[in-house]
């Protein structure tokens, strides 16, 4: 099943992803990203605004 | 009874102004954190205008780091335009040192009264009975605390407003998306910013120079992903190979920046919005943190009269509304439709519009007198905003 994964490595945290995601399928908590997969519709938003590329989909 | 009257979420500028105002005005106020330090990571360029800083808060050297005397704007063939800041009302004045800044200002709310706890987030809200029953979480400990009023100062990443109804969600072309580096071992003149534009450096926004004293600058980017090409970090990169190719880099900093030009409202029955949870940041400039504390301040006061009222509906919290509209709206509504304007300019328009102003002396480096004088210069290409600018 496709899904959204945040590479930890390259992800600092910024909350950029999460202004524009519709659907409430993220959030930052404290110190990390975390993606909702039940929530998320692939609709790539979050991917294209991540200034880093720490977002991507995976099967 | 209730725990607080006002539950602030976000020690930022706007959160930490809005917990001030509200407390010296005698609320029972607590300014949560989610964060273990307020103003870490910084996510911010720095640049603020010293004249409306100073509305606020006694400058103070420990969270200045640079005085700005002018600005150099360098046009996609590199074409200088010089703007100095000899009149009033410019735009970038300090360079801060935000990490100190962001923790003076919750000093300040602190020593104003409000109970300040920070590692503690706000988790979701409901109401009941014309209150609000907040969900915290403090140390992986939740808990459910009562307020009158929450003022949703939670930034970018903000959900207070979702959860209270009111649609914050960005659209691709209302956002830069940004990536800076804190650099040493690079050349620059430390009284002037410098900014890149057009879309061959940064399309959608611009590339930055802010200098941090003498040994250090931000250089930083935003980039909108409607219309970029690569991510954020790429095209720094590039620049900064190009540009600084001994340059060091000490800290990254990444961020949003909304610029949609500000939320039509930004109450809802309990709740008020500010600084950039509000979306209230500038759309040409990409600045937000003037605008996040006067929204605070004017939600702190309107709180206030909501508590000696007695009165936590939107309707009564529509007067936050008209304050911040009052102040500041009309400009965000203007620079929203200027920069759709300067969305459509391609590189070489922007060339020819810096040639024509090169070696001219701009005596102000606000927007909107760069834009007068390119509108001198360039009726025909601007007639059609003379409404958004006289
Ligand atoms: C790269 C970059 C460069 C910028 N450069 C400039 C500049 O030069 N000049 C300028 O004026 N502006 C600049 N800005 C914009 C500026 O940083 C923001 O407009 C400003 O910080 C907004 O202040 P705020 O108080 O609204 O929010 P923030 O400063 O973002 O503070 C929000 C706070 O809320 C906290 N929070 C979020 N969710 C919760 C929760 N659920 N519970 C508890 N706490 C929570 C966050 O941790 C954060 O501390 C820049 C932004 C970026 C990204
Ligand atoms: S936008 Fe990118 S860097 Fe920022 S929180 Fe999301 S995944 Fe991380
Ligand atoms: S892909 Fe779309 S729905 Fe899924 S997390 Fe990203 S923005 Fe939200």
């Amino acid at each position: 099943m496709k899904r959204i994964v945040v590479n930890r490595y390259k992800c600092a945290y910024c909350g950029a992803c999460v202004s524009v995601c519709k659907f409430d399928a993220n959030e930052l908590v404290e110190t990390y990203l975390e993606i909702y997969p039940d929530k998320c519709t692939l609709c790539m938003v979050c991917v294209k605004t991540c200034p880093m590329g720490a977002l991507e989909v995976v099967e | 009874m209730t725990d607080y009257d006002v539950v602030v979420v976000g020690a930022g500028p706007g959160g930490s102004i809005a917990a001030k105002t509200a407390a010296e005005k005698g609320l029972d106020v607590l300014l949560i954190e989610k964060r273990q330090e307020i103003g870490v990571p910084v996510r911010c360029a720095e640049g603020v205008s010293k004249e409306d800083l100073e509305k606020f808060v006694e400058p103070d050297k420990r969270w200045i780091a640079a005085e700005i005397e002018k600005a150099w704007i360098f046009s996609p063939d590199e074409t200088k335009v010089e703007l100095s800041a000899e009149k009033a009302g410019n735009e970038v004045g300090y360079v801060l040192e935000r990490k100190i800044f962001d923790r003076h200002l919750a000093r300040l709310a602190s020593k104003a009264g409000a109970e300040v706890r920070v590692k503690t987030s706000a988790v979701g809200l409901k109401r009941e009975n014309g209150i609000v029953k907040l969900k915290i979480r403090s140390l992986g400990k939740e808990e459910e605390i009562t307020t009158k009023i929450v003022i949703g100062a939670d930034g970018i990443e903000s959900k207070v407003g979702k959860w209270a109804g009111i649609d914050t969600t960005l659209k691709l072309g209302e956002i830069e998306s940004c990536v800076q580096y804190l650099m040493t071992n690079i050349e620059f003149e430390s009284d002037v910013t410098y900014f890149w534009v057009g879309k061959r450096f940064a399309p959608g926004g611009y590339i930055w120079l802010f200098p941090k004293g003498d040994d250090a600058a931000n250089v930083g980017i935003g980039v909108m992903p409607s219309i970029a090409e690569k991510k954020a970090k790429e095209y720094l990169d590039d620049f900064v190979r190009k540009k600084f190719p001994d340059g060091e880099i000490v800290e990254v900093v990444v961020g949003g920046v909304p610029v949609s030009g500000g939320l039509k409202s930004a109450v809802s029955d309990n709740v008020m919005l500010v600084g950039d949870a509000a979306r209230f940041a500038d759309p040409i400039t990409g600045g937000g943190i003037i605008n996040a504390m006067k929204s605070g301040y004017y939600a702190g006061i309107t709180a206030y009269e909501a508590v000696v009222e007695e009165d936590y509906s939107a309707k009564f919290l529509k007067k936050y509304d008209e304050r911040w509209k009052k102040d500041f709206g009309k400009k965000l509504e203007r620079n929203k439709k200027i920069q759709e304007k300067l969305l459509k300019m391609d590189d070489e328009t922007f060339n020819k519009i810096a040639k024509s102003l090169e070696g001219m002396r701009i005596e102000e480096f606000s927007v909107k007198r760069l834009v007068l004088e390119i509108f001198k210069k360039y009726p025909k290409l601007f007639w059609d905003m003379k409404d958004l600018i006289f």
